[in-house]
């Protein structure tokens, strides 16, 4: 037996050593801590104009998923990457974090603002985090307002290749898969850098298609919808036929809705493919061939004959990337795997799948 | 297939009884013959100085055209002319007779419940009502209508419940998926206990134009978004009435959801359950589990049913949201209709399939 697969040595966790965790928050830093690296101008502007804070409202600190209560603590870098070493890199033993950092700048209508902040919060994820534990990695923030402040990014931090892809909120200005986007994408295929489209929005629109929620509860619910209709988009426009070798990582997204989804997905396009010829193949080949899901959250319940169920429909062990979305409370104790997973498939969403889909780990 | 009618269609074997069809679309041969008698002049003037104003930009038709003229089978024109479905011994020989259907649920659409001229929308929704009866369910009792309303206008709709629950003709109220506020608001809860006192299910139908971007990130570019995007706005719309506490607060609240698809329905009922639990702070007045509401409460009808080449899978997934729940309907005269004979192609128990394709019908809404 292969002595990483073997649960003697390993533990209730069913970690692999070496595993890669794909989904991973890092603190927010708050403006005093970013103001370092700001530009003259904007650090200015923040003191001038009074500009305290950019939390989304998507993740409110105190709130239940936002942080685990075990997982609580001060918010400065030095001991919120303490707390990560202690409870999931040493205490977990996840091998490398991929960290998504979720301050708010896409929020700002004022993309030349949301791009200085973008350029400060990814300098300060460099400095304060990367350069401080070789395991760590980051997904490059955009200041998605723009496409082309965006590329500009891109090319400025390509060269710093721990940033292993780049990342935009589930809800933006249009639908993800809109031509307006496709010069990031150009860009990213062109550095090898996945998309991860995380959890989260911008606040152009309603957070669902029927208007605005009353509670935090339903609009967290609604990233799994908004997910859904961003696989539509991505696939309707025909991104994969232009940018073949371009990989979308879905973050924080849910998956356990793709079968279903792809059930449907495929009847529509057989009955309407006339109206988007591009779009050439099956949409669930497509899927297979350009998109990947983060672990967590599982939306299933604690049954492994349903999970076992549900990667039968899902119908490939290729999809799946492990992720703990730590420190967001999706599952309590170490228990970051749900019953039903077999050692091979672990290690394909813990080791295989990330080095296959970035290709700078 | 849509383009060439089946010249001989098979009596069904689904069912021994008649089918449960819970979603066919009777259209009125002309508004100014069958619908305007119904409305005072005064408003057919408006409707043809203004026409009907909806939340989109076109004066007609809709912003993603659609595949096909009218959305519909292009053999589902009436001989003697007029729109698909427009006329009644057509619509009993292709559909009812053809299909074994002895009870049908008319769901009117295009009429005027989303109309932003809210006086103009109730006088077309009231005429519409008076039109059901009169050129469909008086006169083919395997038809049943539902009661239309302006539902922007919670009185309103109660006047138009209270007119018409006590009659045979009508099985539920119809409401339309992408209202401007989520379900749950509490604007429209007088419509939802009007509706439960009187027994009545709320059907909701997909479409609509509530104003909203049909995702939260903004309009897509295509029909095809458009018609997939229904299935997670009405995932939206339960997580809003479940979490609104509707349910907890009306007990006797029946809901069917119509044309939205139907195996999604597990996943997201794990993850409301899973949200739930979590935020029991925020949804202190929703007292059970998210799963166990919705399987007391919500049904859905099968069509554009889905289709996993393996169609055992589709059979797992309703199992996890259970039997009873599922209704079937085919969308006649609709291009993406569901034939009954190939709906649902698996291996079922008797009773699953008495249940899919008629009992479970009339267990949600009421009939014996």
């Amino acid at each position: 037996m292969d002595t990483l697969l073997d649960p003697e040595t390993r533990g209730a966790n069913r970690i692999i050593p070496g595993a890669v965790d794909c989904d991973v928050h890092p603190a927010s830093p708050a403006m005093k801590e970013l103001m370092p690296y700001l530009d003259d101008y904007l650090s200015q502007s923040v003191v001038d104009r009074g500009i305290e804070q950019l939390t989304s409202v998507h993740y409110p600190p105190n709130a239940p998923i936002t942080c685990r209560e075990d997982w609580r603590g001060p918010g400065d870098a030095a001991s919120a990457l303490k707390r990560m070493q202690t409870h999931l890199l040493d205490g977990m033993g996840v091998g490398t974090a991929i960290l998504n950092q979720m301050l708010g700048i896409q929020i700002l209508f004022n993309a030349d603002m949301g791009a200085a902040f973008a350029r400060g919060l990814n300098d300060f994820m460099a400095r304060e985090w990367l350069d401080k534990d070789d395991r760590l990695r980051a997904s490059m923030v955009l200041p998605q307002q723009s496409p082309e402040l965006c590329v500009d990014e891109i090319e400025r931090l390509a060269g710093d290749k721990r940033f292993v892809q780049v990342m935009m909120l589930v809800m933006g200005d249009r639908p993800l898969g809109h031509q307006m986007y496709w010069p990031i994408y150009r860009a990213a295929e062109k550095h090898g850098l996945p998309i991860a489209i995380h959890a989260g929005s911008m606040y152009r629109h309603p957070l669902t298609g029927v208007g605005w929620s009353s509670y935090h509860s339903q609009d967290y619910a609604a990233n799994a919808v908004n997910f859904q209709t961003t696989v539509t988009s991505l696939i309707a426009e025909g991104v994969f036929t232009k940018f073949p070798n371009l990989k979308v990582v879905m973050s924080e997204s849910g998956w356990t809705w793709l079968p279903a989804y792809l059930w449907r997905m495929d009847k529509y396009w057989h009955g309407l493919r006339m109206l988007t010829p591009w779009v050439d193949r099956l949409p669930r080949e497509i899927i297979a061939d350009n998109f990947r899901f983060t672990l967590q959250p599982v939306d299933a319940p604690p049954d492994r004959a349903v999970l076992e169920k549900l990667m039968e429909h899902v119908g490939t062990e290729d999809l799946l990337l492990f992720s703990t979305d730590y420190p967001h409370w999706q599952f309590d104790g170490t228990e970051c795997v749900p019953d039903g997973f077999s050692d091979s498939q672990l290690r394909k969403m813990m080791i295989d799948t990330p080095k296959a889909t970035y290709s700078r780990l | 297939m849509n383009v060439e009618a089946r010249p001989n269609p098979l009596k069904t074997q689904s069912v021994e009884l008649g089918i449960a069809d819970c979603d066919v679309h009777p259209n009125p041969a002309s508004l100014e013959d069958e619908v305007f008698p119904f409305i005072e002049q005064k408003w057919r003037d408006y409707i043809a100085t203004y026409g009907m104003v909806q939340r989109i930009g076109f004066a007609g038709g809709t912003q993603y055209p659609k595949g096909q003229p009218r959305a519909s089978r292009r053999d589902s024109y009436p001989p003697e002319g007029g729109p698909p479905a427009s006329s009644l011994s057509f619509f009993r020989e292709q559909h009812l007779d053809a299909h074994n259907v002895d009870m049908a649920v008319m769901i009117p659409l295009r009429i005027g419940q989303a109309l932003q001229n809210m006086d103009l929308a109730v006088a077309v929704c009231a005429a519409i009502n008076e039109w059901q009866t009169e050129f469909w369910t008086s006169k083919e009792p395997r038809i049943k209508g539902s009661i239309v309303m302006a539902y922007e206008n919670a009185d309103a709709c109660v006047q138009q419940i209270e007119k018409h629950a006590h009659k045979d003709d009508f099985v539920q109220i119809s409401m339309l998926s992408r209202t401007p506020d989520p379900m749950g608001h509490r604007k429209y809860w007088p419509i939802y206990e009007a509706a439960a006192a009187n027994g009545l299910p709320v059907g909701v139908h997909a479409f609509g134009y509530g104003g909203n971007p049909p995702t939260g990130g903004g309009y897509p570019s295509y029909y095809i978004e458009d018609m997939m995007a229904h299935a997670q706005s009405c995932q939206a719309l339960i997580t809003s009435m479940v979490y609104e506490g509707v349910f907890d607060r009306i007990p006797d609240l029946k809901l069917v959801i119509v044309e939205g698809g139907i195996a999604w329905l597990p996943s997201l009922m794990w993850r409301l359950d899973k949200i739930w639990e979590k935020n029991r702070l925020e949804l202190s007045h929703v007292k059970r589990p998210p799963s166990e509401i919705i399987r007391q409460h919500v049904w859905l009808t099968s069509q554009p049913i889905e289709e996993p080449d393996n169609r055992q899978q589709l059979v797992e997934a309703i199992e996890w949201m259970g039997w009873d729940r599922v209704l079937y309907a085919s969308d006649y005269p609709h291009w993406d209709f569901d034939d009954p004979k190939r709906a649902l192609p698996v291996q079922l128990t008797k009773e699953q399939r008495d249940g899919f394709f008629r009992g479970n019908a009339y267990k949600a809404y009421g009939l014996s």
